[in-house]
């Protein structure tokens, strides 16, 4: 079981778990409107979410579009 | 009111909202259209479980355009790939860029956000970059490219209003872009400065969000980015050292007995 590093906390998730596993075990609902992933420090198009597999101790930041400006 | 075009948008309102301090949802909603705005900023963060509602839907139903911010950015390379991530998650490549270099005034970073504006604008984005009241700083960032310029008024919700509009007019002047006065706008009488001095546009949150009554505020805000705009277009009277008589001179009575 992949352990990952998933908005900054340590998690561990099944066996041939992808990113879009992961985007849903940060919170994200649904189809993850409005949400981004970074893996790595680089961002992985939302179409290649169900392809990718978590690497082990890979680093996962999973964004959306909050409050904010001035 | 002309409409304002940057890039290859228009918009009825001069006025941009930044959602930021509101105190909830239903305050961003009710704020945003009392203000006319057409544009609103939103800031990329992690997907947090326990929010409730969803900005975007807010932002959608009033009708705004939604501008993703770099905020929190302190080095060009994230300031960049924030405005990636932004890019896949909004479907725009619009960006309000964004790079600070103290965290204490949260001015600028001027060397990383010349670095971050050409490669943003090499990828393709409409950047539209917040910057020092640096007139020299601004001709770079259009020169890079920028589809706006938006220097500080003051740092941000410092409500200081704005600090040097001689370097304000000089960059209204020598710009081919629209000019944005953002940030440190305190109240409605600093958003018509910022107009009357010939900016396109006001960029604001804090003096909204942060009001007693923030609709009310926006209301107001709304007013004077069209009051300040109108009596740019109107042209003032110059400013004189001494009182001219706005009465006929003669014919004045007199009045007092020989």
């Amino acid at each position: 079981m992949p352990a990952v590093c998933l908005n900054g906390e340590e998690r561990t998730l099944p066996d041939g778990a992808t990113v879009l596993d992961a985007v849903h075990a940060s919170g994200a609902e649904g189809e993850a409107r409005g949400v981004a992933v970074a893996v790595d420090g680089e961002v992985l198009p939302r179409a290649e979410w169900t392809r990718t597999a978590l690497g082990e101790g890979c680093h996962l930041e999973v964004l959306h579009a909050v409050q904010g400006g001035c | 009111m002309d409409r304002l075009t940057i890039g290859d948008r228009t918009f009825g309102s001069r006025l941009i909202i930044g959602t930021g301090g509101f105190r909830n949802l239903e305050t961003v909603r009710k704020a945003v259209k009392a203000s006319g705005a057409e544009m609103a900023t939103v800031a990329m963060r992690r997907v947090d479980p326990s929010a409730r509602g969803s900005l975007l839907d807010v932002l959608t139903e009033v009708g705004c355009f939604v501008l993703p911010n770099t905020a929190g950015c302190f080095t060009a390379r994230d300031a960049v790939t924030t405005a990636r991530l932004a890019r896949e998650a909004l479907e725009t490549d619009w960006v309000k860029l964004e790079v600070i270099g103290d965290d204490r005034t949260l001015l600028p970073d001027a060397s990383e956000l010349l670095e971050a504006a050409e490669t943003l604008v090499g990828e393709g984005f409409t950047v539209l970059p917040y910057t020092n009241d640096d007139p020299v700083l601004a001709q770079r960032l259009e020169d890079a490219g920028c589809a706006a310029v938006m220097p500080l008024g003051s740092p941000i919700g410092s409500g200081m209003g704005i600090l040097n509009t001689y370097n304000l007019r000089l960059i209204v002047e020598q710009s081919h872009v629209p000019v944005i006065l953002d940030a440190g706008i305190g109240t409605v009488s600093d958003a018509a400065l910022a107009m009357e001095s010939g900016a396109d546009g006001v960029l604001l949150a804090s003096a909204i969000s942060r009001a007693e009554d923030p609709a009310a505020m926006a209301n107001a805000m709304r007013k004077a980015v069209e009051a300040g705009y109108e009596a740019r277009r109107a042209g003032r009277i110059p400013r004189r050292l001494y009182a001219e008589a706005s009465s006929p001179e003669e014919g004045v009575a007199e009045l007092q007995s020989p």
